[in-house]
């Protein structure tokens, strides 16, 4: 019984003092405000869980921070084996002769610069935002907290549990993508 | 010698890409400049990375000051599920 009362006590004090940090930690990983706060709370159900074990050599935040970095690792291992390879559209022949080389449609065309100068409109950011949100989630994670978040390559692989050559194929293949939807959908009006 | 200089579209348009976020090392930017000398396609994918470089660099700087945070109900109801499993 009195057990329980010191849990309830914690996750009142948890909720207050750490919840908006470890969901701003989140969001700028996952991208996805409601799979955030859900990350959020079971982070705090499993250190609910395993309370026990917390020996203070850290501070209560780096352990809920440790515990919720293993909940977005657990996210993006799923992503990874769940969909993935098949949902990116191929840009280089992948075998034979002509392997590595452009495939004829995705060869890149001329851009109307004209667009350059548009740097700050609120069309061209929404345009970003619908070809990053098409990348299959795994690219777009990866991509986001390189370009958008500018986290260290190191960090990122880190995280994420990837070497720095499965990195850079990940931001290659996002970045390939993402060039030939905007020149569909932004530089050919 | 030479051939390891050698490189795919594949090869020269990843290399492109590392080098937007300043990564690429020595030999490879040696590597990709040497494509560029047979490959027009491989150059214009560079000008246009870097405009888009452009693009995502201003995107950057707006998301990094947003803090984003949960709402009174939001952490209510995380509460709530807490609390339903503690006791």
């Amino acid at each position: 019984m009195s057990e329980t009362v010191i849990h309830k006590i914690d996750s009142n004090k948890w909720i207050n003092s750490y919840a908006d940090y470890l969901y701003n930690y989140t969001v700028v990983r996952v991208n996805d405000a409601d799979l955030a706060k859900d990350l959020v709370q079971d982070a705090f159900f499993a250190g609910l869980k395993s309370a026990k074990n917390f020996q203070g050599k850290s501070t209560e935040r780096t352990w809920l921070v440790s515990i919720l970095k293993r909940k977005i690792i657990d996210h993006y291992r799923k992503i990874n084996s769940k969909k993935g390879q098949a949902e990116v559209r191929m840009n280089f022949y992948d075998n034979g002769e002509n392997e590595g080389s452009w495939i004829e449609e995705r060869v890149p065309q001329s851009w109307d610069n004209q667009s350059e100068k548009d740097i700050e409109n609120e069309e061209l950011k929404s345009q970003l935002e619908r070809c990053i949100n098409k990348l299959p989630e795994k690219y777009a994670m990866v991509f986001r907290m390189k370009t958008i978040q500018e986290f260290e390559t190191e960090e990122i692989c880190k995280e994420l549990d990837i070497t720095p050559s499965n990195l850079w194929v990940i931001i290659h293949r996002a970045r390939t993508q993402l060039r030939k939807c905007m020149e569909d959908n932004w530089f050919k009006n | 010698m030479f051939k390891k200089l050698n490189i795919t579209c594949d090869q020269a348009t990843t290399i492109c890409d590392k080098n937007q976020y300043g990564e690429a090392t020595f030999l490879e930017k040696v590597k990709l400049n040497i494509h560029f000398l047979k490959c027009r396609i491989c150059l214009l994918y560079t000008k246009q990375n870097i405009t888009l470089s452009g693009f995502f660099k201003k995107e950057a700087t707006n998301c990094k000051e947003r803090i984003h945070c949960l709402s009174k109900e939001e952490k209510e109801e995380i509460k709530r599920n807490l609390d339903k499993t503690v006791s």
